[in-house]
């Protein structure tokens, strides 16, 4: 097996506050790797790491073999590693198709051609039709991403981001604040676009990621405090106590 | 679905591509007005105004397209009105070619301030661009070849391509109409735009058009530059119609008017801008017996406008008739 991603001691100073500290993590290509953890812990962070939005105080970060710690996000994501944002990510006043657009347009060039007209862009609506179709949502096509409901709304997300067609995706809690018919469908999303893709996600809820992730990574107070299979960190007593302790008292 | 949000009610996504046929009517429209209407009010006011409207047009790109707020847009469209003076008078160049002369100072100075203003965000950023603006200001009133409280004046009004006189109001006037008009086009195809797209997506939600792969950082400096360089052509324009550059046109003051101007009429809409931009110029003129008061009544005006059309006269009306304008 061979890894997409890893992380060697990643390490987050905030003026003397350790938010992630010494954090070695590597992900598989071609799995779905979950990384989990009680509120606070540090995800968040070990994510906007990962994606360059935050730069790491100490340690590495590489992908597919390239040193990418000093790179900036815009270029991670020319390299085919596209995140997602915990709160959905969509350009609300542009249409679902549009919104699909913009990515296609910025793979393929031209889009510092201010003096041409945007009829241009209609070349990509097949294209885009396509990804939109994917996710469902063919019935909205012309609809207003802000008026879309929520779930859709990450649905619409997902469109966007697989119009790059990324080899890995990053994404940061898919399933929060959504509904149980939502999170069954977005689950069955993931997992059909996780067929040829390496997947990173960040996950609030142990339930939703035991049978959708390969591994998970648990994390506590930015430390790396198991890794495994579901099997064997939902038995690991330090994740239970992590858990139960954190969210009862 | 199981999570509904509550969503307000806008006006929808123009799907079609292309200029939507509303538009195409008012724009006829307004052509048609402006052909005849030097014949019915004194074309020199006229001319000030389709200045304005050029300077608020450009400025809405950078705020209402781009999400830029500057506060210092007096130093592209005065800037560019010395240096078109200058070039028609000391060097004796055409209209067509002090104009762009103008224009093209603007843009430099737009690229050089706007590169630097972009590494900071919303209020500091406009206080980046106060401070360059000022800057520009102490140069106009200090250099040896603007004139200081004096500007330059009597600039020559001079001949078209060479050949065609614009002493006259009227033919001067066509040259206007025709800079302007064509000015406010050249914005609405920046709008409407490949360009455009991804500039209303940094607008909407910068972290994902990062996250998208795109440079926003460029795609800021290149709006700020063209918003430079088009309030530029309407300042040195302004220069050719008054034979004047004068201090008015670099002072913050007029930095804050094409703000009022721009969210009068309404930000982010094509025709707001050229609305606002009319209405205050008429004001200003009709007032002017007032003195000191036109600037009050302006204030109450503002007040009014912002307080009972948030989203500027266009804004509503747009929001009113569902179709974006």
């Amino acid at each position: 097996m061979t890894v997409a991603l890893e992380a060697k001691g990643l390490t987050k100073e905030f003026k003397g506050f350790v938010a992630v500290k010494d954090v070695d993590l590597s992900v598989e290509k071609g799995t779905i790797h979950a990384l989990i953890g009680p509120n606070g812990a540090g995800k968040t962070t070990c994510f906007n790491l990962l994606t360059k939005f935050l730069q790491p105080t100490r340690g590495t970060i590489t992908y597919e073999g390239r040193d990418i710690t000093r790179m900036k996000p815009a270029e991670i994501a020319r390299l085919g590693m596209v995140r997602s944002f915990q709160i959905s990510a969509i350009f609300p006043d542009l249409s679902v198709l549009q919104n699909v657009r913009v990515a296609l347009q910025r793979a393929r060039g031209e889009s510092y051609d201010f003096w041409r007209s945007e009829k241009l862009l209609s070349k990509f609506d097949e294209e885009a039709r396509g990804y939109i179709d994917e996710v469902g949502l063919s019935d909205f096509t012309s609809e207003r991403a802000a008026a879309l409901p929520y779930g859709r709304k990450r649905a619409l997300e997902i469109a966007t981001t697989l119009a790059l067609s990324p080899d890995m995706l990053l994404l940061d809690e898919p399933m929060a604040g959504m509904g149980r018919e939502d999170v069954d469908r977005i689950a069955k999303l993931i997992r059909r676009i996780a067929k040829n893709r390496t997947v990173l996600m960040v996950e609030h809820n142990l339930s939703v990621v035991a049978d959708l992730s390969d591994r998970i990574t648990v994390l506590a107070r930015g430390e790396i405090l198991a890794e495994g299979s579901y099997e064997e960190i939902s038995k690991a007593p330090e994740v239970i106590e992590a858990y139960i302790g954190a969210s009862h008292d | 679905m199981a999570m509904a949000e509550k969503t307000t009610a806008t006006v929808p996504v123009s799907q079609t591509a292309g200029m939507p046929r509303l538009h195409k009517i008012i724009f006829a429209v307004l052509l048609a007005v402006l052909l005849v209407l030097p014949f019915f009010v004194y074309p020199v006011f006229a001319m000030k105004v389709m200045c304005f409207a050029l300077f608020a047009a450009a400025f809405n790109l950078l705020l209402g397209f781009g999400g830029l707020l500057s506060f210092g847009h007096a130093a592209y469209f005065g800037g560019a009105s010395y240096v078109a003076a200058h070039a028609a008078k000391v060097w004796g160049l055409t209209p067509e070619l002090s104009v762009l002369c103008g224009a093209a100072a603007a843009g430099v100075l737009g690229f050089a301030i706007g590169s630097l203003a972009i590494r900071r965000q919303g209020i500091y950023f406009a206080m980046v661009t106060l401070a360059f603006a000022q800057m520009v200001y102490f140069v106009a009133l200090q250099a040896e070849f603007t004139g200081g409280e004096d500007g330059i004046q009597s600039v020559p009004r001079g001949d078209l391509f060479g050949v065609i006189s614009l002493q006259n109001n009227i033919a001067l006037y066509f040259f206007v109409l025709a800079v302007t008009f064509g000015g406010i086009l050249f914005l609405y195809r920046i709008v409407h735009s490949p360009f455009g797209q991804v500039l209303k997506a940094i607008r909407e939600n910068e972290p994902r058009a990062v996250s998208l792969g795109y440079d926003v950082n460029r795609y800021k400096i290149i709006v700020f530059t063209l918003s430079a360089t088009m309030a530029g052509v309407a300042g040195a324009t302004k220069s050719q119609v008054f034979q004047l550059a004068s201090l008015t046109d670099v002072h913050w003051s007029m930095s804050g008017e094409v703000v009022l101007m721009t969210l009068l009429g309404g930000m982010g809409t094509i025709f707001g801008p050229l609305l606002g931009a009319g209405i205050i110029v008429t004001m200003q003129n009709y007032l002017a017996t007032f003195g000191a008061w036109v600037t009050i009544i302006q204030g109450v005006i503002f007040v009014i406008g912002v307080l009972a059309f948030r989203e500027g006269i266009i804004g509503v009306l747009s929001r009113w008739l569902k179709k974006p304008l």
